[in-house]
């Protein structure tokens, strides 16, 4: 149980003039994700360009923040964390780190919820804890 | 049109160093190259094409032809997909032979991560932030260790794969590894050690994991006549496929690997199956990366790999699969942190007899060498080669 009292402070992100909204929504608590306009495909990690069809803009819109581990490893490092990606209620499967979690008792398939850390510069980062 | 029989591998060259810290980057590319011009009875004055990847100093073929005093070059190619590079260069290159856009092709390796003290499995890399994908991975560690940790992971869950199978994989390797003066593991270990061994990203230990080693390796890919005209014996390209595996936009898929596609491609060209090969370099950053490739490439069914690997079937003399039998990347060298080269170049040995010859495959007429580039549990190129004893 000693493992989770140590958190990883991640390093920040260096946000394009693309991706500019997605951290400003992380801001305020929201996970954005891709969704074409015409086909509803949601896609992540989001951009402007819909990796799946021609046709049809990309909106961001927020997800539901509940899914399940689709896969995750234990990182050994000085500070050990949780490196995970998760299938998201809305369908994609998206890197990130379950936090506040015993190590051991992780399970794939088991249900999260999204909540945020913040990075060493400030910036809220998406993660995933134990639902 | 196919490049079956169009190209022959007629030089190959494996660096002996495994630390270089009294040699430049450039200096280990060169150094290569003459080994393998050398080994095919070849010179500079016939190399009419060059390959390299990212791991050659500067702009690649401009900076190495310059250093080198390459002057004759027709044809240049730099086509990076990570380790699985060269294995893609040797299709290249054989595609350019075939087209007559030259005659002899360099193609070289080499990098020195273990002098520069590189944490190449562990250390999450901030890479460049213009590449599209690091803002959303960086942050959380990604690292190459934890990438295929999470292949590993997700296939124990799907398919009921154990560590102790995934540490077959260390263990055979090992037993090859002890032929090779050159092998920076030379012991044999057991399955029993691997799973001693620290555990570095659940579930892998640090025995899953690949060495890290300065080094480099050469080939030389010509056309058929001038292979004939060589003293070598002749290895033939008989079948070559490429592909490129990522994210999809979320749609991830960390069960399979781009050797699905690229292994069905060469064999589609070679005319070959599975069961014909003699003996495979299957590329071994991780026991993982082995297993996985190997249901992939068609020597066994999705989800069967951790009962293929087990109990020494990939073994030379005990198994049905003899593989990296100069050790591989989990225990002779992982030049530049790209085993793509190593893996042709031990193929080729086998093919010409020249392997060790406590793993030499008897009458090898007939090898696969497969290569990853990139991450497995990211986004990865992938490429599959068949050669041919004529």
């Amino acid at each position: 149980m000693s493992e989770q009292t140590a958190r990883r402070v991640p390093p920040s992100p260096t946000p394009d003039p693309s991706t500019l909204a997605f951290w400003d929504a992380a801001r305020e608590g929201k996970l954005l994700i891709g969704r074409n306009t015409k086909t509803g495909k949601a896609h992540y990690p989001p951009r402007p360009i819909c990796p799946f069809d021609d046709e049809g803009e990309v909106e961001l819109v927020p997800a539901s923040g509940r899914g399940t581990i689709y896969t995750y490893s234990v990182m050994r490092a000085k500070t050990p964390y949780v490196i995970a990606y998760v299938e998201l209620a809305e369908g994609p499967r998206i890197m990130t780190n379950i936090v506040d979690c015993d190590f051991e008792a992780l399970q794939v398939g088991q249900p999260v919820r999204l909540t945020f850390v913040d990075s060493e510069g400030g910036q809220p980062i998406p993660m995933f804890t134990p639902a | 049109m196919s490049i079956r029989g169009k190209a022959c591998i007629a030089g190959a060259y494996e660096h002996p160093t495994r630390k270089a810290g009294d040699k430049s980057t450039a200096q280990l590319h060169a150094e290569v190259a003459l080994g393998a011009l050398r080994d095919a009875g070849l010179t500079r004055a016939d190399v009419d094409g060059y390959f390299c990847a990212g791991d050659a100093p500067g702009m690649g073929p401009l900076s190495m032809a310059d250093y080198l005093g390459l002057d004759r070059l027709r044809h240049v190619d730099s086509t990076d997909v990570g380790g699985s590079s060269y294995l893609l260069h040797v299709a290249h290159a054989a595609e350019a032979i075939a087209l007559g856009k030259c005659d002899v092709a360099l193609i070289t390796l080499a990098g020195r991560p273990r002098s520069e003290g590189q944490a190449t499995g562990t250390a999450p890399r901030a890479g460049n932030p213009t590449q599209p994908d690091v803002q959303f991975e960086y942050p959380y560690g990604a690292a190459v260790a934890n990438m295929y940790a999470m292949c590993a992971k997700r296939h124990m869950h799907e398919f009921g794969t154990t560590s102790e199978q995934l540490a077959w994989v260390k263990v055979a390797a090992s037993h090859h590894a002890q032929h090779n003066p050159h092998a920076m593991l030379p012991k044999v270990v057991t399955v029993e050690e691997v799973l001693a061994s620290p555990m570095v990203a659940d579930p892998l230990h640090r025995l899953d994991c690949c060495v890290i080693s300065d080094g480099g390796g050469a080939l030389v890919v010509v056309r058929p006549e001038v292979a004939r005209n060589l003293k070598r014996p002749v290895v033939s390209v008989r079948g070559a496929g490429e592909a490129l595996k990522h994210q999809m936009g979320g749609q991830l898929d960390l069960t399979y690997t781009g050797a699905r596609f690229s292994g069905a491609r060469a064999f589609e060209e070679a005319g070959v199956k599975p069961a014909d090969i003699k003996y495979a370099s299957i590329y071994d950053s991780f026991t993982i990366t082995v297993l996985m490739q190997l249901e992939d490439l068609g020597f066994c069914e999705k989800g069967a790999g951790g009962r293929f690997v087990q109990d020494g079937n990939l073994i030379s003399g005990v198994g049905r699969l003899p593989f990296n039998t100069d050790g591989g990347g989990l225990c002779n060298n992982h030049p530049a942190n790209r085993g793509g080269m190593t893996k042709v170049i031990e193929a080729v040995r086998q093919l010409r007899g020249e392997a060790h010859p406590a793993v030499q495959v008897k009458d090898c007429n007939l090898a696969l060498a497969h290569g990853t580039g990139g991450s497995l549990g990211t986004r990865h190129g992938s490429a599959t080669l068949v050669l041919e004893r004529e």
